[in-house]
C-alpha cells in the first residue's frame, strides 16, 4: 500500500533536477489558475443584467471579496482588491482541486504557502512604512500603555508581528496536509478490512465533505487574515 | 515528508511566482473588469429604473392633483350655478306673485266698481218701483190715482228716512 504521504511527492515532469523544473505541483498550479480564469471568464461571457447561475457564482465571489475588503480594510483597500481576489481564487482553487482523488494539493506544501505568506508579509510591511513612515513602528507599542511596559510589550509585539507569515502559512499547509493524510489513512483501511471495510468507507463520505468545507474555509481565512494585516498597515491600531 | 525536501523548494517557488503573476494579470485585466462592468451596469440600471419610477410617480401625483383641482372647481362651479338658478327662480316667482297680486287687485277694483254701479242702478230702480208701488197702493186704497211727481216726492222722503 502507498504511504499516506506519497500524495505530497513533488515529481518533475519537465526539467529534471533543475531549479525551474516543471513538476506536478507546477501543473496543478497552472490547472488551478486556468480553471479559475476559465470559470470566471466563461460565466461572465453573457454579461447578463439578470445573471445565469454560473454568472451569479462569479459575482458572489466578487462580492465576497469586495465586502471582505470593505469591512476589514475600508476604502483604502480598494486598490488591493485585484491582488486579494487573485489570492483568494488561487488558494481556493488549489485547495478544492486538491480534493480530486489522484490530484496534487499545491497548498499542502509549506514552500508554497510560506512563499505566499512571506510575500504578503513583506508587501504589508512596505505598505505600512510607505503610509506612515517611521511612525509605523508605533505598531509595536500600543497607545496609552505606561512607558516602562515597553520593555515587555515591544519584544512581544515584534515576535507576534514576525510570526504572522509563519502562522499564516503553517495554518493553511497543516490543514491541507493533515486532512489529506487522514483521508488517505482511513481509505487505506477500506481494502485492508475486507467486508468490514464498509465502515471506514462510510466514514470517508462525511469526512470528504468536511475536508471540502475546510478547503473553502481555509482559503477564506487565509484571505481575511491578509485583509486584517493590510488594515493594520493602513490604519495603525 | 516530501514537504520538507529542500531540493523541491526552488521549482515550487519559481512556478508559484510565475503562475501567480500570470493569474494576477488575468484576474485584474480580464476577469475582474468584466464582473465589475456587469455589476456597475446593473446598479446603474437599477438606479435609473428607480429614478424613472420616481419621475413617473411625480407625474402621476401631478395628474391626480390636477384632476382633483378640476373636480373641486367643477363642484364649486356647479354650486354657484345652482345658487344663481335658485335666486333667479325665486326672483321670477316673486315677480309673478307681484303681477298676480296687481292683477287681482285690478279685478277686485273692477268688480267693486261694477258692484257699486249695480247697487246704484238697483237703488234707482227701487225708487221707480217704489213710486209705481206707491201710486198703485194709493189707487187701490183711495181710488184716486196719485200723480207721479207727488208719489216721487213721498218715496224720496221715505227713502231718505231709510238712508
Amino acid at each position: 500500500m502507498a504511504s499516506p504521504v506519497e500524495q505530497f511527492q513533488v515529481q518533475p515532469i519537465i526539467g529534471g533536477d533543475s531549479a525551474v523544473a516543471f513538476t506536478n505541483a507546477s501543473l496543478w498550479m497552472v490547472i488551478a489558475a486556468a480553471t479559475a480564469t476559465v470559470f470566471l471568464v466563461a460565466s461572465m461571457r453573457g454579461r447578463a443584467l439578470v445573471p445565469t447561475r454560473m454568472q451569479s457564482l462569479a459575482e458572489i465571489f466578487y462580492d465576497l471579496i469586495a465586502n471582505m475588503i470593505r469591512d476589514n480594510v475600508g476604502s483604502g483597500g480598494r486598490k488591493y482588491f485585484p491582488f486579494i481576489f487573485t489570492l483568494f481564487m488561487f488558494v481556493l482553487f488549489c485547495n478544492v482541486l486538491g480534493m480530486i482523488p489522484g490530484s496534487f494539493t499545491v497548498t499542502s506544501h509549506l514552500a508554497v504557502t510560506f512563499s505566499l505568506a512571506a510575500f504578503i508579509f513583506i508587501a504589508v510591511t512596505i505598505i505600512g512604512f510607505a503610509t506612515h513612515g517611521l511612525h509605523y513602528l508605533r505598531m509595536f507599542f500600543p497607545h496609552g500603555a505606561p512607558l516602562w511596559t515597553a520593555v515587555i510589550l515591544v519584544p512581544v509585539e515584534i515576535v507576534s508581528y514576525l510570526s504572522r507569515p509563519i502562522s499564516l502559512s503553517v495554518r493553511l499547509f497543516a490543514n491541507m496536509t493533515v486532512g489529506h493524510v487522514l483521508l488517505k489513512v482511513i481509505a487505506g483501511f477500506v481494502p485492508a478490512l475486507g467486508i468490514a471495510g464498509l465502515l471506514p468507507f462510510a466514514f470517508l463520505v462525511p469526512l470528504s465533505l468536511l475536508e471540502l468545507f475546510i478547503a473553502v474555509l481555509q482559503a477564506y481565512i487565509f484571505t481575511i487574515l491578509t485583509c486584517v494585516y493590510l488594515n493594520d498597515a493602513l490604519h495603525l491600531h | 515528508m516530501p514537504q520538507f525536501d529542500p531540493s523541491m523548494f526552488a521549482p515550487q517557488i519559481v512556478w508559484l511566482a510565475l503562475v501567480f503573476v500570470v493569474f494576477y494579470l488575468l484576474m485584474s485585466r480580464v476577469a475582474l473588469p468584466r464582473i465589475s462592468e456587469v455589476l456597475e451596469a446593473r446598479s446603474t440600471q437599477i438606479s435609473h429604473d428607480l429614478e424613472r419610477a420616481r419621475a413617473l410617480k411625480a407625474e402621476t401625483d401631478q395628474v391626480v392633483a390636477a384632476y382633483e383641482a378640476a373636480v373641486a372647481k367643477a363642484r364649486s362651479d356647479a354650486s354657484a350655478i345652482l345658487a344663481e338658478a335658485g335666486q333667479e327662480i325665486s326672483q321670477r316667482a316673486s315677480e309673478r306673485q307681484a303681477d298676480f297680486g296687481r292683477e287681482l287687485a285690478q279685478k277686485v277694483d273692477a268688480a267693486e266698481t261694477r258692484i257699486a254701479a249695480a247697487r246704484d242702478e238697483a237703488k234707482a230702480n227701487i225708487r221707480e218701483i217704489a213710486v209705481e208701488v206707491a201710486r198703485e197702493v194709493a189707487h187701490k186704497l183711495t181710488g184716486t190715482a196719485a200723480d207721479a211727481p207727488s208719489a216721487g216726492r213721498a218715496v224720496d222722503g221715505a227713502l231718505k228716512d231709510v238712508g
